[in-house]
């Protein structure tokens, strides 16, 4: 009865999963594609949260922007400060600070945009402040034993909040447009080719990373718990445990995994802005682990997957119509299959692959001792 | 302390396991429980009746937590619950059974009784736990107790309303409390499924204190140690099976019917 991290099954779902991310679609795309693949790839990362999160532990937070914005702006922070040395700024009134401060009569570098000037710092700041942010969201709510619908609502109004913050405050954040016009990190530049195929593989390299710690916490002890709770919270309680830590615990581990996606984005994507912190691209996140199946971890990097890319393909041609597609394509899973693709897939497409390949097996079997597909089959 | 003072007028805190005095619970100036006083001993099995309405249940939403008290005190050994949060009076040694079943469905039943083995209770904990050898044999052990020890990979939803009780029992049994607390156990359950429950019950509360809250007379005639009579929030009467069968107020109200 030892858990292991994977079951043979899921050992193969994450080798298909990765030899495509990291063979088929750098092999088959051009460089424009695959860039738009990173990009979609970042938001598997927040996916992926929101399956341990929603999926798991029953916390639907409609705000996951926030954290893939904060990740994406202390990353592009530190971009924008390297871009505007004083050299580059030199016909600024005030050279050394980002162009859209000088545009803000902003004279001086504020004291919290300082720190981004150093590398590592910023790397811990991805993670750091996010996770904080996400600990105070938890701690005020979950303490208080708000869940369910209002803790969505209030997630909600928080990305709401962020994007006012975000846009009023120009000099300091660059406004609506965001901080644009990223060149170098650490002096290499990041809008070559080469550098988007390098930020692809480090991209694909830190998805799967986030996907097996997401899977150790999914089969710990803990994995367990977040079932429990989203079934019995009271129960759970009885039984000796602080349900209020576990779900700052798994909200704070969803932000961080947001983070990173967001940090991702800008690095591959050369810019952030608002649009991607607010209410809109939250819900989006939310129909990405809700196509993917969001039970499963691997479902969500392909829900992210599917969904952006038929929201790029459907708005190339009919624009204005997206946003109801996007919605009709959220009731449609709710409704017709509520654990997504994943769950499709195992009800369908399993027991299919395992008749295709019983059958042979069995005529092997017979003369000499193939095992190895045989068990492949009884999984 | 075998004999317990059947008037609660002097009694002294330390000597009782559960002493519960003067507790009140207001709903919106409606007062669920009104001023009630008991003492439960080392061992005791103590049945609370009383008709529907009687504050039986929130007696017990008070001791674990669930309800806080608008006065008075629960005190458990020399601990007072009712300033604690519910995990700490569980990890006080106090384990609560509910009217319905509140198992997880989703899980099996070994995972269920796993989730309330008393390791790993904190964030970190939870993550590093191991599934050791001492953890599987107490499972099992349990599992054996509660007549579930074939269905440990059954997924809990799909056991009989009455094997979902025994698992709610056997998670409280697997955290090992000193005081367990029952609401109805057998209630809603076939005839052949309350025999064995009577059975269970006889067999694990050597060696607890149990408070239970049951309706069905035979079956606390059969267990309890005393019974307490709630009726509106007070109690009614206090004592033997045999003296509050007796008691004409408990007659009127109750028994009567």
């Amino acid at each position: 009865m030892n858990i292991t991290l994977y079951s043979r099954r899921e050992w193969i779902a994450l080798a298909i999963l990765s030899a495509l991310i990291l063979i088929v679609f750098p092999a088959t795309m051009d460089i424009f594609r695959l860039n738009l693949v990173g990009k979609y790839l970042t938001y598997a990362f927040v996916a992926v949260g929101l399956v341990l999160c929603w999926g798991h532990g029953g916390i639907l937070s409609l705000g996951q922007g926030i954290f893939f914005g904060l990740g994406g702006y202390c990353m592009a922070m530190f971009l924008k400060l390297e871009a505007s040395s004083p050299e580059n700024t030199a016909i600024q009134s005030t050279p050394g600070i980002p162009d859209f401060m000088d545009w803000n009569q902003v004279t001086e570098l504020p004291f919290w945009w300082v720190p981004f000037k150093s590398f590592p710092f910023t790397l811990v700041a991805v993670v750091v402040v996010p996770v904080i942010f996400a600990w105070i969201i938890g701690a005020a709510m979950f303490k208080r034993r708000v869940g369910g619908v209002y803790f969505a609502i209030i997630t909600q109004a928080f990305a709401a909040i962020l994007t006012i913050l975000i846009v009023g405050q120009q000099g300091y954040t660059g406004g609506v447009n965001g901080i644009t016009d990223l060149r170098t990190l650490l002096g290499w530049d990041i809008r070559t080719d080469g550098a988007k195929v390098i930020l692809y593989f480090v991209n694909a390299a830190l998805l799967i990373a986030v996907l097996l710690v997401g899977q150790m916490v999914r089969v710990s002890k803990f994995g367990r718990l977040l079932i429990a709770m989203r079934d019995k919270e009271d129960r759970v309680r009885f039984s000796g445990y602080d349900v209020a830590n576990f779900k700052m615990f798994i909200f704070c581990l969803a932000a961080a995994f947001s983070a990173i996606g967001g940090a991702m984005f800008t690095l591959q994507v050369g810019f952030m802005s608002p649009s991607f912190v607010g209410i809109v691209p939250s819900i989006e996140m939310v129909i990405f682990a809700a196509v993917g199946g969001r039970l499963s971890l691997f479902g969500a990097v392909y829900g992210a997957l599917i969904v952006n890319w038929a929201k790029t393909s459907f708005s190339e041609t009919f624009p204005e119509l997206w946003l109801f597609a996007m919605g009709g394509l959220f009731i449609a899973v709710v409704m017709t299959f509520p654990n997504g693709l994943a769950g499709l897939f195992r009800s369908h497409v399993e027991p299919l692959v395992a008749r295709l390949l019983r059958k042979p097996v069995v005529a092997a079997r017979e003369t000499t001792t193939a095992a190895e597909p045989a068990k492949l089959a009884a999984e | 302390m075998q004999q317990a003072n059947t008037a609660p007028a002097s009694p002294a805190p330390k000597d009782f396991l559960l002493s519960v005095e003067g507790l009140t619970v207001s709903f919106d100036g409606f007062k669920a429980v009104n001023g009630l006083s008991f003492y439960v001993d080392e061992n005791e099995i103590r049945v609370i009746i009383g008709p529907n309405g009687a504050g039986k249940t929130t007696v017990l939403d008070l001791i674990c937590g669930r309800t806080r008290a608008t006065e008075g005190s629960i005190r458990f050994r020399d601990q007072e619950l009712t300033r604690m949060k519910e995990h700490q009076i569980v990890h006080a040694g106090v384990g609560r059974k509910f009217q319905n079943p509140s198992i997880y469905e989703d899980l099996t039943v070994f995972e269920n009784l796993e989730l309330s083995f008393p390791r790993g209770r904190g964030v970190f904990g939870a993550l590093a736990f191991r599934r050791d050898a001492q953890v599987i044999e107490r499972v099992e052990e349990i599992a054996e107790t509660i007549f579930l020890k074939d269905q440990l990979d059954t997924q809990a939803a799909i056991l009989s309303h009455g094997q979902k009780q025994w698992l709610e029992i056997g998670m409280l049994l697997i955290q090992s409390p000193e005081l367990l607390m029952l609401d109805e156990p057998v209630a809603g359950m076939s005839v052949s499924e309350r025999v064995k429950t009577a059975e269970l019950l006889h067999q694990i509360i050597k060696g607890h204190s149990v408070i239970v809250i049951e309706h069905d007379m035979k079956f606390v005639q059969d267990i309890a140690h005393r019974v307490t009579v709630m009726h509106q929030g007070k109690v009614l009467s206090e004592g033997s099976m045999d003296h509050v069968q007796h008691d004409p107020k408990v007659i009127e109200v109750y028994l009567g019917h």
